[in-house]
């Protein structure tokens, strides 16, 4: 199959005009003959499903939390970008554009991107008008702030809570048609399963996550919004119950899985402490603007940071990056801090670095540092008992957000036709690295403004038809969902579900993690299938599969992540490149940066299921960009 | 440390439920609650024992899952803390530590510490909302928003509806949730055209999901993990009040 | 929308109890007022009843509109109360108090106390059917000295224990309910919210002096008939 991106054609900056005076309309009275079903309530999921409901669209959402309002959208703290230019210092949709395709180390396809920038505007505008409070100055007007890899201030913020309140605004939205009938949610509802029914999505397998039941849902088209997969680390700053499950069953289903290795580390989290850890927590990219990052001169200093003075630091970010310093992008900060600490420098228990606030305090005083970051002060402490206003913080990167996903067209449809999968759950407009407050930005464009346009044009041309779960390919699935649940119980093994976690984590932070080399990603495919061997013949789970079980959930969910990793791994270990969040070590410069190869790699990778057995197929998309000249990605 | 815990476990909602006691033994002061929690559970799989069940999912404060009553202090003894951020330095060895789920009417326990908070969604639902569709809106600067009034909106706006105002109250009233949103849309001149409409239909099916009364403990308030103020409800008082001029000259629907 | 809302609903109800609760505390403190005249001596005293009664009709409509308020507030209070513990079915094996204090949790209690000592104060003083000390004697008009009938009563130490006990539950009743009233009627902000609460023990604390002042003063011997 030749993968067609559906991309308009002419100038970049009339596509989206012109795509969408193409797409066909449904008249408003014939909306309501046709269901959609919408998984996940994030900020891609509530938003569509808000919007298709008041378009007049039947919408069955589903989520695993006990409410839509908990999605973990709500965990984004920074911001969101948008090319308002109210500072009136040169931004522009173009510069965002290139920005984002230029951060993303030009792996992403141009339309899609142009298109992001030219709906950031609009998205502050719908937020605005649902009551969400961004931060504006004395006189009313919005305020903006930078964030990592741009030169413009461009980010627009609700405190350190800005996900939250731009859910809380798409979660109101949905409520609002909830309560007029338009929109039913099934709350505590795993998707275990796609339909398909004659080639086309048809419906889902849920699971009831209280009473056990398997239940199936028909509907004209089905919309994943379902999240990202750097669960698949363990240790991660994703929600516990964050999985790739929808995503990985659809692509058993015929949609492919495209750049599985494009995984984003945060630089700023809290590090690892103990063994029983479950979660990572990030501390927002914004205190690299007043902390200093840096190790000891000596490797393995046994001294306090205090006792160590100047001369004896090494402030490596500002060393290596004088241009950007301490702001370099993620994947840079990143790689630089576990460079070092892998160099036996780290901090703390070897794998940290210090975020030294005692300058900005100097200079700015205690109470200004306190307004700015008093809340992330108070949750480190919480966290680890120390006060960062007296010693510096220990810092570590951690997996963040996966840039990979299924594979969609401009459209937003996945290879299944009625499948469309939106936010963080598709390969996204980010490339190989995402720049901070972009994420809650594709969210809420996909949702409010792509999907609604372009689902329409396929309802239209396939027709409103019968929507029944009487079809064989109901009861096949959930027949297979059930056998696979039972599976899972018949075990009846001696390790638990987050000891194999655990283990796929190692495996894959250290060989699939910041830097990679054909030799660890061949170990980590050597290592995968054993440890899925043994989970199948060792794992432990309690109870019944017609209960609220929490382990077989886990379970579920990390057969499907034991499966996943070795995609991950196998799609590293094809990109024979450095790009973005993507660093193979055997591809860097002679100062450590990575090395692209556009003659081999200019591709978008999506990967065909062909069964258990069978290795899965490559298919490229090649990126073609027209309006900009590919570069070295410098940020010295 | 080892610690005695004391857990609520309840097969079901029609299950009577009762106190099981547990001990968890080395227990790394560096865990949180709930890892505290997962390592017990671990043993008791291998043990082959039913794990307790519990609401959870962010683990960094946000996302209002977790919702445990320890010790009969709804998240816990430490202020403005979820308990997913509580860690267990914050316990001596040798504590006995009691655990429940949230008790209210509103709030039927499902399983173990688990219960049922929809009831606070169906609260949002009844207007705590802008009634705005996607699309047709002016530009985000058309509208100023003082930004003395955007604090005020956003301290609001932080509540994370995790329940336990309700939880706390021993009305199992849930003024501070709905007054959290009530202040947060009033505040804004976005929310303003809708603002007598919302905090009559909020308050009103408040009473149909069977919360009950504020009667001004202020437990809400010392338990809310986001230290949201009653001054709010105070403002959804004068809300409330300020619709009574209009509902005495309007005729009966 | 319609006033009938307010019966419906849940601020609307306790609107009612706290318009209403205010209410009879400005009855309160002006009965305060008016009884202090007691330490101004027999003349003033009697003085002050006789004005009183010479209201006639104006009197006893203040008393209705007093009694219809009252029973309102009592009728709404039980009523509110009775939810809240139906909302409330289950409660915690370990329950710790973080901010709530005892009088905010007894006042179905102290109210119920009060209105036991409304009637039995009503009997007493009012209509004079009980507690009346034996010594007390008619004039040769027929009326009684109102100042002689306060002040023998409370030379006998079980009336002054019984009123000294239920100023304390009024002391306890106010204490919670004029912070609370003022709260429902949304007069707190930032600013005065602290202030309100303490205020409201303030003058709770003050008219329980007052109140006092009269049986343990007469009592003591500080005020002789």
């Amino acid at each position: 199959m030749i993968l067609d991106n559906q991309c308009p054609s002419g100038p970049l900056a009339d596509q989206w005009d012109n795509h969408r005076r193409n797409l066909l309309l449904i008249n408003p009275d014939n909306k309501r003959k046709y269901t959609v079903l919408v998984v996940g309530t994030g900020l891609a999921g509530a938003s569509a499903a808000a919007t298709l409901a008041e378009l007049g669209y039947k919408v069955e959402a589903f989520c695993y939390q006990d409410s839509p309002r908990r999605a973990h959208s709500i965990a984004a703290q920074g911001g969101i970008n948008a090319a308002k230019n109210y500072p009136n210092d040169g931004d522009s949709i173009y510069r965002l554009f290139f920005d984002t395709i230029k951060g993303g180390d030009f792996r992403a396809r141009e339309s899609n991107v142009y298109r992001l920038a030219q709906i950031s505007n609009g998205i502050i505008d719908q937020c605005v008008a649902q009551g969400v409070p961004f931060a504006r100055d004395y006189a009313g007007y919005l305020q903006n702030r930078s964030f990592g890899g741009s030169q413009v201030s461009r980010t627009f913020f609700a405190r350190g809570q800005t996900g939250q309140q731009l859910l809380l605004g798409a979660y109101q939205a949905l409520s609002r048609q909830i309560r007029a009938g338009k929109i039913r949610v099934h709350t505590r509802r795993e998707m275990l399963d796609l339909v398909v029914v004659a080639g086309r999505a048809r419906g889902i397998t849920a699971r009831n996550l209280v009473s056990g039941e398997l239940e199936s849902y028909a509907a004209n088209a089905v919309v994943l919004a379902t999240g990202g997969y750097a669960n698949v680390y363990n240790l991660s700053t994703n929600a516990l119950g964050s999985n790739v499950t929808a995503a990985w069953r659809a692509y058993k289903r015929g949609a492919y899985f495209a750049n599985p290795c494009f995984t984003q580390i945060h630089p700023t989290c809290i590090p690892v402490s103990g063994n029983l850890q479950s979660k990572l927590t990030l501390l927002s990219e914004s205190l690299r603007n007043d902390g200093r990052i840096w190790v000891p001169r000596n490797r393995r200093d046994p001294r306090s940071p205090e006792q160590i003075p100047e001369a004896e630091r090494d402030y490596f970010l500002e060393r290596r990056y004088p241009g950007y310093g301490n702001l370099a992008p993620r994947d840079i900060a990143s790689r630089a801090v576990k460079q070092i600490c892998d160099a036996g420098f780290g901090v703390g228990n070897g794998q940290g670095v210090y975020l030294d606030f005692t300058d900005a305090i100097q200079n700015l005083g205690t109470e200004t540092i306190r307004s700015r970051y008093g809340n992330l002060f108070d949750m480190y402490l919480r966290i680890t008992g120390e006060d960062a206003y007296r010693r510096p913080m220990r810092i570590f990167p951690a997996p963040h957000y996966s840039m990979g996903g299924l594979w969609v067209d401009y459209n937003l449809q996945s290879t299944v036709p009625g499948l469309f999968v939106l936010g963080e759950a598709n390969f996204s407009d980010h490339g190989a690295n995402r720049l901070g407050a972009s994420a809650l930005m594709q969210g809420l464009a996909d949702g409010y403004f792509i999907l609604p346009y372009t689902i329409t044009d396929y309802l239209a041309g396939t027709g409103p038809g019968r929507n029944a779960v009487t079809d064989d390919a109901f009861d096949q699935s959930r027949t297979a969902t059930e056998e696979c649940l039972q599976q899972l119980l018949a075990v009846r093994g001696d390790k638990t579900v987050d000891e194999f976690h655990r283990q796929l984590g190692h495996i894959l932070w250290n060989n699939v993690g910041m830097a990679r080399s054909e030799e660890s990603l061949q170990r980590a495919l050597q290592q995968i299938p054993p440890l899925r061997e043994e989970f199948w013949n060792r794992v432990r789970v309690p109870g019944r599969s017609d209960d609220f079980n929490q382990e077989l959930e886990k379970a579920g969910r990390l057969a499907d992540y034991l499966e996943f990793g070795e995609l991950l791994a196998r799609d590293a270990l094809n990109r024979n490149e450095s790009c973005g969040g993507h660093f193979r070590v055997e591809h860097q410069t002679e100062d450590g940066e990575a090395l692209r190869d556009d003659a081999n790699y200019n591709y978008v990778a999506a990967w065909e299921y062909r069964g258990d057995q069978t290795p899965p197929r490559l298919h490229k998309e090649t990126l073609r960009f027209d309006s900009i000249e590919t570069a070295v990605r410098s940020y010295k | 440390m080892n610690l005695t815990l004391h857990v609520w476990r309840q097969k079901g909602p029609e299950d009577r439920g009762r106190l099981e006691r547990y001990a968890a033994r080395n227990i790394d002061p560096e865990l949180s609650f709930l890892e505290m929690l997962d390592q017990l559970n671990g043993e008791l799989i291998r043990e082959g024992r039913e794990p307790i069940v519990f609401d959870h999912d962010c683990r960094e404060g946000i996302c209002g899952a977790c919702s445990q009553v320890i010790n009969g202090e709804a998240h816990g003894p430490q202020a403005e803390t979820t308990v997913c951020q509580l860690y267990m330095r914050q316990f001596q060895d040798g504590d006995e530590i009691y655990v429940e789920p949230w008790r209210a009417r509103a709030f039927p326990v499902i399983k173990d510490l688990v219960v049922d908070r929809s009831a606070l969604d169906r609260l949002i639902e009844a207007g705590g909302y802008i009634s705005v569709g996607t699309g047709g809106v002016p530009d985000a600067n058309a509208i100023l928003v003082p930004g003395e009034a955007a604090e005020t909106a956003m301290d609001a706006a932080e509540c994370i509806g995790c329940g336990a105002c309700v939880a706390a109250c021993p009305n199992g009233s849930a003024m501070l949730f709905v007054a959290a949103k009530i202040a947060h849309l009033a505040s804004l001149p976005q929310g303003r055209p809708e603002a007598s409409r919302r905090v009559c239909s909020m308050t009103d099916a408040m009473g149909r999901e069977g919360f009950g009364n504020c009667s001004n403990h202020y437990e809400c308030e010392a338990a809310c993990p986001k230290g949201i103020s009653v001054k709010f409800i105070a403002q959804l008082n004068r809300e409330y009040l300020k619709t009574l001029p209009k509902a005495a000259t309007s005729k009966a629907p | 929308m319609q006033l009938t809302q307010l019966l419906r609903n849940s601020v609307g109800r306790k609107l009612i109890m706290a318009v209403s609760g205010l209410l009879v505390t400005g009855f309160v403190v002006s009965h305060l007022l008016g009884n202090l005249a007691l330490f101004a001596g027999q003349e003033a005293f009697n003085l002050y009843a006789a004005q009183l009664q010479q209201l006639g009709p104006l009197l006893w409509l203040f008393r209705l509109g007093l009694a219809g308020t009252l029973l309102l507030h009592v009728f709404f209070g039980i009523w509110l109360t009775l939810q809240n513990r139906a909302a409330k079915p289950t409660g915690y094996a370990i329950n710790r108090i973080r901010s709530t204090n005892l009088a905010a949790k007894t006042m179905v209690f102290t109210g119920m106390a009060l209105l036991l000592f409304l009637i039995g104060h009503l009997l007493h003083f009012t209509f004079r059917r009980i507690g009346l000390p034996p010594e007390l004697a008619h004039d040769a008009g027929g009326t009684l000295d109102v100042f002689d009938m306060v002040t023998l009563s409370f030379q006998q130490g079980f009336p002054v224990l019984l009123y000294a006990g239920a100023m304390l539950a009024l002391f306890l009743h106010l204490g919670h309910g004029l912070g609370s009233a003022l709260q429902t009627l949304g007069a707190c902000n930032d600013k005065f919210l602290p202030g309100v609460r303490k205020g409201g023990f303030i003058v709770a604390l003050a008219l329980l002096l007052g109140y006092v002042s009269i049986p343990v003063l007469t009592f003591f011997g500080f005020v002789t008939p």
